[in-house]
Parts: C-alpha cells; sequence; structure tokens
C-alpha cells in the first residue's frame, strides 16, 4: 500500500507542473447575482466572475452542488453576502473547494455586508421561536441602492490589492459606477417621491432596505414569522389589518407560492406584485440598476392601478 | 422524633417562604384595593421606564453609528464599522437588552472562539408486528451533540458525541486540513467512511426513520464502517465533469471489520462523479471499494464492493415547495470464513418526494442477503410520510413491511420525532 504518500508525491508534481503564470483576469465568484454585477461593474475586463445562486431562487436555500465546488476550486475571489444569508450551504462548499485563497479569513475571501448599512440586528435575546431569524441582522441589505454602492466600494478595494497594477482601472471604473448609479437614484426617488409612506404588506422579510430607502412602510408580512409558512389564522388577521389601514399593495418574492398573497388580494382589493429580489430574477435584469429600474416601475404602476395613495 | 420535628420545621419554613397565594392568608378587602392599587402603580412605572431606557438606548446606537469611525490602522482591509440601527420596538420583545453577562472570562471575548453546538434528539416509536425485533415501543434512541470550530488557518474540527439508551459514544471526531498542497483534502480521526451514499450519514439526515437491509445486512448496520483513520481526497480535473477520488485507511475495529495485527489496515476507496443535467437536474454516481480483516480470524477478509446512483430533481423557483430525489445502492461482499467464502448481494432503491413546503413522502425497496449466509434473503419494502414544522424539527411516520429469509413477516409502523437545537448547521446534499 503505497498509495498515500505516492498518490501525494505525485499529485504535487501534477500541480507543480501546472502552475502556470497569473492569470490574465481574475477569477470572481459571487454567492449571488447582484454581487456578481457589481463586481463586473468595477473590474471591467479584468474580472471574470460567476454567482452560484440564481436570481429568482431562494438564496437561503441553495443546494450545495459538487458542480459548485468545481467553481470555488479555481476562484481567486469569493464574494458573499454574508449575515448568515449562505449559512446552509456555502460553508461545506468553501471547505470542499480546496483552495486555500477563498478561506474565510484569507486574503480571498470578501463579506460584502461588512461594509454595508445593516438594519434589524435583533438586540436583546433572540430564540427561535421567533422563527427564521438572522442574529446578524436582516441579509437583504443589498436592495438599497447606497449599500450597492458601498459594497461595490469595498469590491473596489479589493480588487485593487489582489492587482495592484488595475488600480487605476477599477477607480474609474467604480467612479463611473457611482456617477451612473446616482443618476438612477435621482430618477427612482422622483419616481417614489409621490407615494412616501404608503403602507404595504410583504410575504418574507427581504425588502426592509428597499422599504426604508424609498419610503414604504411594511405593516405586516404574509409569514407569520421569518420561515414559517402562512397560516390561515395569520393570514385572517392580516387581512383585518390590511382592511383597517387600507393597504393595496403585496410584495412576494419570485420563489414563494402564490396561492396565499392571491387569496389575500382577493379579499382585500389588493394586488399582488411580484418583484425582483435580485439581479437575474426576470430575464431583462441584466445588471444592478436594472434591477431597481424594474422593480420601482412595477411598485409605480402597481400603486397607480390600485388608485395611488 | 427528631425527624418529625426536622419535617415539621422545614414544613414551616416552606410555608412562610412560600409565595403560592393558596398558602398565604387571605388579607381584608381594603388591603387587597391598596395592593391592587401599588401593583398597578408598579406595572405603570415598570412601563414607562422601559419606554424611556429603549428610547434612550436608539439615540444612543443612532448617535455611535454617526459619529466619524477613526480607521485604527491604514490597512485597507480594516472595514469601516458597519452603521447600525436598531429596529423599533426590538428592546421591548421580551428578552434583556445589553451585552450578555460574562462569568469568569478574561475578557467579554473569551467565549467568542467556543465552537457552534448543536443537539438533536432522535426519538423513535414503533408498533405492530416486528416479527423478532427488538425495537422498543418508545425510545429516546439517540442525542448527538456536535462541537464543530475552525482549528487554525490550516484545520477545522468536528466532534458527533451519540448518547444513546445505553451508551455513549464518539460517532465521529475528526480534523480536517481543507488546503494541503496538492488538493488533497484530509481528514484525520474518527469518521463514518466514504462507502456509497448510506454509510456516510447520520441518523437524523437519513429519509428514514431505519437503514436499508442492504446496510443491516452487509455494511455494518447503524454503526457501519465507522472507524479510526485517515482520510484524503482529490478532485480529478477534467473537462466534463466532477470527478473526486477518495483513499481512506483504517485500524479495522467496526462493525465488518475487525483486525488481528496491527499491521493489518482496512482500505476503502471511493471515486465519486457527478454533472449537472440541467439548472434543475443532477446525476450522481459513485463506486467503492472496502477491503479488511473480518473477525472470523487472523486470516479471513471481507470485500465489499458498492456502487450508488442518485438523480435529483428541484426546480429552482419552486425549490421550496418541490424536490425529488431518486436514488440506488448495489453492495456485494465476499466475506471469508471457515465454512467457505460467502458472496452475498444487497440493494435498495428509494424515492423522496417534497410535494409542498413542509412535506416530504417517500417509498424504499428492500433486498439483502445475509453476509454469512448468502442463501438467507431479507426482502422489505417502505412507505413514509415527513411533515417539518420547521427547519430544526421534523415529524417521520414509516410502514414497513419486511419478510425475513428464516420465515418470519414483520409489518410495522414506525414513528420518529428529531427536534435540533443551536447552531444552524449545513443543509446535507
Amino acid at each position: 500500500m503505497r498509495s498515500p504518500f505516492f498518490r501525494s508525491a505525485a499529485a504535487l508534481a501534477l500541480v507543480a507542473a501546472m502552475a502556470s503564470p497569473v492569470p490574465a483576469a481574475i477569477n470572481v465568484v459571487t454567492t449571488t447575482e447582484d454581487l456578481a454585477s457589481i463586481t463586473r461593474e468595477v473590474g471591467g475586463d479584468r474580472v471574470k466572475v460567476e454567482a452560484i445562486a440564481k436570481g429568482y431562487q431562494d438564496p437561503h436555500f441553495v443546494e450545495a452542488k459538487p458542480s459548485f465546488i468545481l467553481k470555488l476550486h479555481n476562484a481567486d475571489l469569493l464574494v458573499a453576502v454574508g449575515r448568515e444569508l449562505e449559512v446552509g450551504w456555502l460553508p461545506p462548499l468553501i471547505q470542499q473547494s480546496r483552495n486555500a485563497k477563498i478561506q474565510p479569513g484569507a486574503d480571498g475571501y470578501l463579506d460584502a455586508s461588512l461594509t454595508a448599512r445593516i438594519l434589524e440586528i435583533p438586540t436583546g435575546q433572540i430564540t427561535r421561536a421567533m422563527g427564521d431569524v438572522h442574529p446578524l441582522g436582516n441579509p437583504h441589505y443589498w436592495l438599497d441602492p447606497d449599500n450597492g454602492r458601498r459594497i461595490a466600494k469595498a469590491i473596489e478595494a479589493k480588487l485593487a490589492r489582489m492587482s495592484p497594477g488595475d488600480t487605476g482601472t477599477f477607480a474609474a471604473r467604480y467612479a463611473d459606477f457611482d456617477r451612473r448609479l446616482k443618476e438612477a437614484e435621482a430618477r427612482w426617488d422622483a419616481a417614489m417621491a409621490p407615494y412616501r409612506g404608503l403602507k404595504i404588506v410583504t410575504y418574507h422579510r427581504s425588502w426592509p432596505n428597499f422599504c426604508e430607502r424609498f419610503g414604504l412602510d411594511v405593516i405586516g408580512y404574509v409569514e407569520p414569522r421569518p420561515g414559517i409558512p402562512p397560516s390561515p389564522s395569520h393570514t385572517i388577521e392580516l387581512i383585518q389589518e390590511m382592511k383597517r389601514q387600507g393597504v393595496k399593495i403585496v410584495l412576494v418574492e419570485p420563489y414563494f407560492d402564490l396561492k396565499t398573497p392571491n387569496s389575500i388580494a382577493r379579499e382585500t382589493g389588493a394586488k399582488v406584485v411580484v418583484l425582483a429580489p435580485s439581479v437575474g430574477g426576470e430575464k431583462e435584469i441584466t445588471d444592478y440598476i436594472r434591477l431597481f429600474d424594474y422593480d420601482v416601475n412595477l411598485v409605480v404602476s402597481a400603486i397607480e392601478e390600485t388608485g395611488g395613495k | 422524633m427528631r425527624s418529625i420535628s426536622f419535617a415539621l420545621f422545614f414544613g414551616f419554613i416552606f410555608l412562610v417562604g412560600s409565595r403560592d397565594p393558596a398558602f398565604a392568608q387571605t388579607p381584608p378587602a381594603s388591603d387587597r384595593e391598596e395592593l391592587a392599587r401599588l401593583r398597578s402603580d408598579l406595572e405603570a412605572l415598570r412601563g414607562e421606564y422601559a419606554e424611556r431606557i429603549a428610547a434612550l438606548e436608539q439615540r444612543l446606537s443612532a448617535l455611535q453609528a454617526a459619529a466619524p469611525t477613526a480607521p485604527p490602522s491604514p490597512a485597507p482591509s480594516a472595514p469601516a464599522a458597519p452603521e447600525v440601527q436598531v429596529p423599533a420596538g426590538a428592546a421591548g420583545a421580551g428578552g434583556p437588552t445589553g451585552t450578555l453577562p460574562v462569568y469568569g472570562g478574561v475578557t467579554a471575548a473569551s467565549k467568542v472562539f467556543n465552537p457552534d453546538i448543536a443537539v438533536i434528539g432522535d426519538f423513535l416509536g414503533a408498533a405492530g408486528d416486528g416479527a423478532g425485533s427488538t425495537q422498543p415501543s418508545l425510545q429516546l434512541h439517540e442525542a448527538e451533540a456536535s462541537f464543530q470550530a475552525v482549528v487554525d488557518p490550516y484545520a477545522r474540527a468536528d466532534f458527533f458525541l451519540t448518547f444513546g439508551p445505553d451508551e455513549v459514544g464518539v460517532e465521529e471526531a475528526y480534523v480536517t486540513f481543507p488546503t494541503v498542497p496538492g488538493g488533497l483534502l484530509t481528514k484525520i480521526g474518527k469518521m463514518r467512511t466514504a462507502f456509497g451514499k448510506v454509510d456516510g450519514m447520520h441518523n437524523h439526515t437519513l429519509p428514514w426513520t431505519d437503514r436499508p437491509l442492504v446496510t443491516d445486512n452487509l455494511v455494518g448496520g447503524e454503526e457501519g464502517l465507522a472507524d479510526s483513520g485517515i482520510s484524503i481526497a482529490r478532485l480529478i480535473p477534467n473537462p466534463w465533469f466532477f470527478l473526486e477520488a477518495t483513499a481512506q485507511v483504517y485500524a479495522g475495529d467496526s462493525a465488518v471489520f475487525q483486525s488481528p495485527e496491527r499491521s493489518d489496515l482496512a482500505y476503502l476507496g471511493h471515486l465519486r462523479g457527478y454533472q449537472d443535467l440541467s439548472d434543475s437536474t443532477n446525476l450522481d454516481l459513485g463506486g467503492s471499494i472496502a477491503y479488511g480483516h473480518n473477525d472470523s480470524g487472523p486470516d479471513f477478509t471481507t470485500r465489499l464492493l458498492g456502487v450508488d446512483a442518485t438523480f435529483r430533481y428541484r426546480p429552482l423557483r419552486r425549490a421550496i415547495y418541490r424536490q425529488l430525489l431518486a436514488r440506488t445502492e448495489l453492495v456485494w461482499s465476499r466475506r471469508e470464513q471457515p465454512g467457505g467464502t460467502q458472496n452475498a448481494f444487497g440493494t435498495y432503491f428509494e424515492l423522496d418526494y417534497k410535494f409542498a413546503r413542509r412535506w416530504f413522502a417517500g417509498a424504499r425497496f428492500d433486498y439483502s442477503e445475509r453476509a454469512e449466509d448468502a442463501s438467507i434473503k431479507d426482502k422489505g419494502g417502505s412507505l413514509l410520510l415527513t411533515w417539518w414544522p420547521s427547519e430544526f424539527s421534523q415529524i417521520r411516520a414509516q410502514y414497513r413491511h419486511t419478510r425475513y429469509g428464516e420465515g418470519g413477516t414483520a409489518n410495522e409502523l414506525l414513528f420518529q420525532f428529531l427536534f435540533s437545537i443551536g447552531a444552524h448547521g449545513a443543509h446535507p446534499f
């Protein structure tokens, strides 16, 4: 049985032989398509970006497929949403990637939430009786464009450190993204301004950043508690509350069943809006700015359809 | 006499100390009103203070967030302190606010490095004619405690301790070196092995309340091949699909292998191929071989060959409502023993279908010969229904029909309650 030593020696030799000079582009893997889009904005042709979760998929429940191990195996940089969004599937993928560069704590691991503005960080004691709470705060923070800017800044700093020769390129691309984002933000803010304070209901707690930014007031959730599917008693309560407060909009993520939201809408005369929580949530949402274009348009037209304020 | 006076004395203390109204003297009506008034005043005061404290805390955190955070060093890796906003009403959610108390710690951070801890309870029930099965009607089959953490920049460690009805054991305890040069994922310690699929699974990740007949008859049952050893696994680069080769060496002290000499080890090899057929379907194929001495004498060995195939369907848009898994494993056992060599074969085929967000239905077909006497053939089948109240608990019912080779036929209804507390582990794939 010479195999363990023979194998490792052979493997070492093989790796040494295959080691090539520094690749032209930085290989980046992101956990979501939003992070991939922002990385593309900053990195341009200096990066090659792949995302793991699709934009129309529930990012809490991604399968840890071996094909993702292969992606991570060759990555120079892994950008994660963090705040335990990926706790159910990313750790085993990283562990099996056999890639020292992207292990948490290493230079090639970037937790994008570290510089973002995080809402709903629980204070005091939390228990699972509250449902699937995220003890480190709400992980859907990319849905505020200002957090997109912060993420871009963090990625710019990281890329510049990984490829110092391209620092200027990354800085210029960041500045360009920042400028386009500012223009777009003015557009979105103007579109949403007439409806500040409008009361809405959402399915999951995915939208606190979005609603805070655009002045929507979430008065309830279709889920009785985060991660717990709708129950009849909660749905009845929610319907009564919506009638009392005149709520006409129900925001739903594309990966949730529409049965309960539709029956709530029938009872209350509200409109169900399937909003995209991520880039790639719909075919036409191909980048981070288009994500908000799509969502803001959808919300505005739904509000107008249901009679404005 | 003394003991009686002691009892009276303690009884008196208990009565005096008791705040139970049943034991308290009933005060006159005017006193009661006075008491109620005082109590309501106190409640009002308490509520007022709680509100004030919450408001002050909110202002404090807002001030902290607004204060410019001076970067301690120019290192670009140091992230700016995230701005924190306390959600309105969070302080009144019922728990204590502020930092948690530290008992005997040198610093408040001394517990930061504690491992992730989780405990999973596995409660089993059985009813019906078991044809000699020894499974009790109700049983806390196992409590599994897991401790998992990163050791240092080079390694992480996983401990799984199981507490059964009459024994405590180490189910697994190993260190993993994920970044050994050459892409060799290395594990050292006591492990469940890479033989097929079921042998590597803990009880709570199985889609059944039991293990298939082939596992019981040929692959060591619940304990399986788990043993102390060393494992290395490497990806085999190729342009087409995921291919991983695993080589493991064990001491030879398991339910199947018993090494008579220190130099007689048990060896195990596993090859796994995986390919995405589409975004929502994939195919997972494996081949395994295990070899070592068995317990019939110093010169007798057992060789196991296994093949496994898994097909998964999971539509990404509706992944939390619909999933299908179809799996089969085939095992050939060649066991040398004093009466001659026994060549036994066993297999199972299972379907597991998630038809609603919290519901699974399953079916399993079983066939297996016995390792020590291949002429005895056991056959069986199961139907299953599983309900998940949440990600952290699970209720399962299994109807199991078994026709044993000796002639007995069992018809059983098996129940399982799984409940887990602590750290959120990764979902099994």
